[in-house]
């Protein structure tokens, strides 16, 4: 055992650890929030109701139809991109053509329903989630011990996003994309139905958010305010990253979250606040954001 | 935002010029008798949310900026001015200055981080900050954590009223609500206010103009902070109480929500909205939970279906001003 900065390594890394684990969730959430609003103009209020919905899929499909951890990291995130979906086609369509703060007031809306219905019938205790039987222990890394499941998160979420940005700057599906978000008429003109492909980009990116719900249920516990705290941090981080990239969306969620991760190190008062800090730096120093173009 | 079609198109008759100084009328007189019918406790706390609504309302209906972290000016005004007056036993009137002169501080500060952010990124920007306050506010020694500041004097105005009188004290919010509402009523029709609204309905073209805008939007917007401080203030003296509920979260979306319903951009509109919604949380507040739930499903019907909100819808079928 060693020490730096006067701090136990073990401490250090752990905290790094849990960082780089809260940096996954900002990344994914992040990247969604990014995705929705790059096609559908709108700030999905609702997004950390929808992740908080995939953690309670996951739960509900263990208990009611056992299955299991791995089948429910796809089927919770399909059922949950499917209300999204429906949100689309009932609600949000309407939008399009009105100020974006109506989307923003109607995400809100839907997401303090989901919220509250969550509340009503499982109360505000966290329910548990086990991890699954073959992620379970860890490995000792000589500085550290490092729990598998932790590293599956990690890589897992790092791989999801690299693969969201391979498909959008990368393949042809993404290059329509990126076109209908410049020109959607002329888009149309070629062919493409774009408002199918807003109604699944929408669903897709609500998929993303209950996604890293079902990979957060056994990092934390399964509860109905689980999204709500989150979404207002992931805020604070798409305001420092910009949504204007995909990359910057990744790397700012990642970055940020080993940043919190260190201040509960050095300055354990401020990891609540240390985000929130850093967005006001930014908005003095880059108002446009880390990555951002103005506006 | 939508445009209400101008109602002074038509030839004006003398109920149609003078509609606001009617209604102006109406609420003053419903204000006066309705401590009559039913619990002045209630109306004084609705008071407080009518003035804090219209104190957002001066934002996101007149120049067109959702501040989605309004809780924060609201809670820390009652923190600082429940703290004013029960630790450093201010009278009633300055620890309401206190907490006024707190918000506008706070204003000050977060707006000009968020002015520098337009349309959707100011409001997850306010939002953003709020939380940030929320935090400071939770760990704080003096804001007493959990349990908030508990049994605020309501102490004697100008050192001579007792405010423990309920005539009195319902008098005292009277006064404040109404010359907090006529302020903003002051502000919107001035010159000042041409131009915030200029602002909302292009801000290139204003600046295009000459007029600097950012300077506009952040008096605007510690203007609305101060206001809503003030209402923040008042609350802590009337209910003798100052809690993490006023700076949290939800307390942003509650008086969003309650503009939305009475009509944003109508000046009667919040003060009908806040009545409404407060109404409805005592008459459901056995349901529980579900209360979210309901205001969830009227934030989705009003922005589908219903975007003038009550008065605004009012006043566009009879073609006036409210």
């Amino acid at each position: 055992m060693y020490e730096i900065f006067g701090i136990p390594s073990t401490a250090l890394f752990g905290q790094l650890l849990i960082g780089l684990i809260n940096g996954s969730f900002y990344a994914l959430l992040s990247l969604g929030l990014a995705v929705i609003f790059g096609m559908l103009n709108i700030i999905n209020f609702s997004h950390g109701a929808q992740y908080m919905l995939g953690a309670f899929a996951a739960y509900l499909l263990l208990q009611y139809s056992g299955l299991g951890y791995w089948p429910a990291l796809i089927v919770a995130p399909v059922l949950v991109g499917i209300t999204g979906v429906i949100v689309e086609r009932l609600f949000l369509r309407w939008l399009y053509k009105l100020d974006h703060l109506y989307g923003l007031l109607l995400t809100f809306g839907l997401a303090l329903i989901i919220e509250g219905v969550a509340r009503n019938y499982f109360g505000s205790a966290g329910l548990p989630y086990t991890v699954p039987e073959s992620l379970r222990g860890g490995r000792n890394l000589g500085f550290m011990f490092l729990p598998n499941y932790r590293a599956w998160v990690i890589v897992a979420s790092l791989t999801i996003c690299i693969g969201t940005w391979f498909v959008i700057e990368r393949t042809r599906l993404g290059a329509y994309l990126r076109a209908a978000t410049e020109n959607p008429t002329l888009v149309r003109a070629f062919g493409i139905n774009v408002p199918r492909m807003i109604t699944l980009t929408y669903g897709f990116g609500v998929a993303l958010a209950a996604f890293a719900g079902v990979m957060a249920a056994p990092v934390y516990n399964v509860s109905p305010q689980m999204g709500s705290e989150l979404i207002i941090v992931v805020f604070a981080v798409v305001v420092i990253g910009g949504m204007g990239s995909i990359f910057g969306a990744i790397v700012t969620g990642f970055g940020l979250g080993v940043i919190e991760g260190l201040t509960k190190v050095f300055f354990p008062e401020a990891s609540n606040t240390v985000i929130f800090v850093i967005m006001a730096i930014v908005l003095l120093v880059r108002p446009a954001g880390l990555f951002g173009r103005r506006g | 935002m939508e445009r209400l079609a101008d109602p002074l198109a038509k030839k004006p008759s003398a109920l149609r010029t003078h509609s606001e100084a009617i209604a102006f009328v109406v609420m003053i007189a419903a204000l006066l008798a309705a401590p009559f019918l039913t619990y002045p406790l209630f109306l004084m706390q609705a008071m407080c949310f009518a003035l804090f609504a219209c104190a957002f309302n001066l934002l996101i209906g007149y120049v067109g900026l959702l501040s989605f972290g309004h809780a924060l000016y609201f809670g820390w005004a009652s923190y600082l001015s429940a703290y004013a007056a029960k630790a450093w036993g201010f009278t009633p009137e300055l620890a309401i200055l206190t907490g006024a002169a707190t918000a506008a501080a706070c204003g000050l500060v977060a707006g000009s981080l968020a002015i520098r952010r337009q349309g959707i990124y100011f409001a997850m920007v306010t939002l953003a900050l709020a939380q940030m306050m929320f935090f400071f506010a939770l760990q704080a020694k003096f804001t007493g954590g959990e349990d908030g500041i508990q049994a605020v004097p309501r102490g004697y105005l100008f050192g001579v009223i007792d405010l423990r009188n309920e005539v009195a004290m319902y008098v005292v919010v009277l006064v404040v609500f109404l010359a907090g509402f006529l302020f903003i009523y002051r502000i919107i029709h001035s010159p000042f206010g041409e131009v915030l609204k200029a602002i909302r309905e292009n801000e290139t073209r204003a600046i295009s103009l000459g007029y600097k805008t950012d300077r506009y939007k952040l008096v605007a917007f510690v203007l609305s902070a101060t206001l809503a401080g003030t209402a923040g203030a008042t609350k802590a003296i009337v209910l003798q109480l100052a809690s993490l509920t006023d700076v949290n979260w939800p307390m942003s979306g509650e008086v969003v929500l309650m503009t939305l319903v009475g009509g944003l951009g109508s000046i009667f509109g919040p003060v009908v909205g806040s009545f409404a919604i407060l109404v409805m949380q005592y008459k459901l507040a056995a349901v529980g939970e579900w209360v979210l739930v309901i205001q969830g499903v009227i934030f989705v019907a009003c922005v589908l279906s219903f975007r003038r909100g009550v008065i605004g819808e009012l006043a566009n079928k009879l073609r006036i001003r409210l």
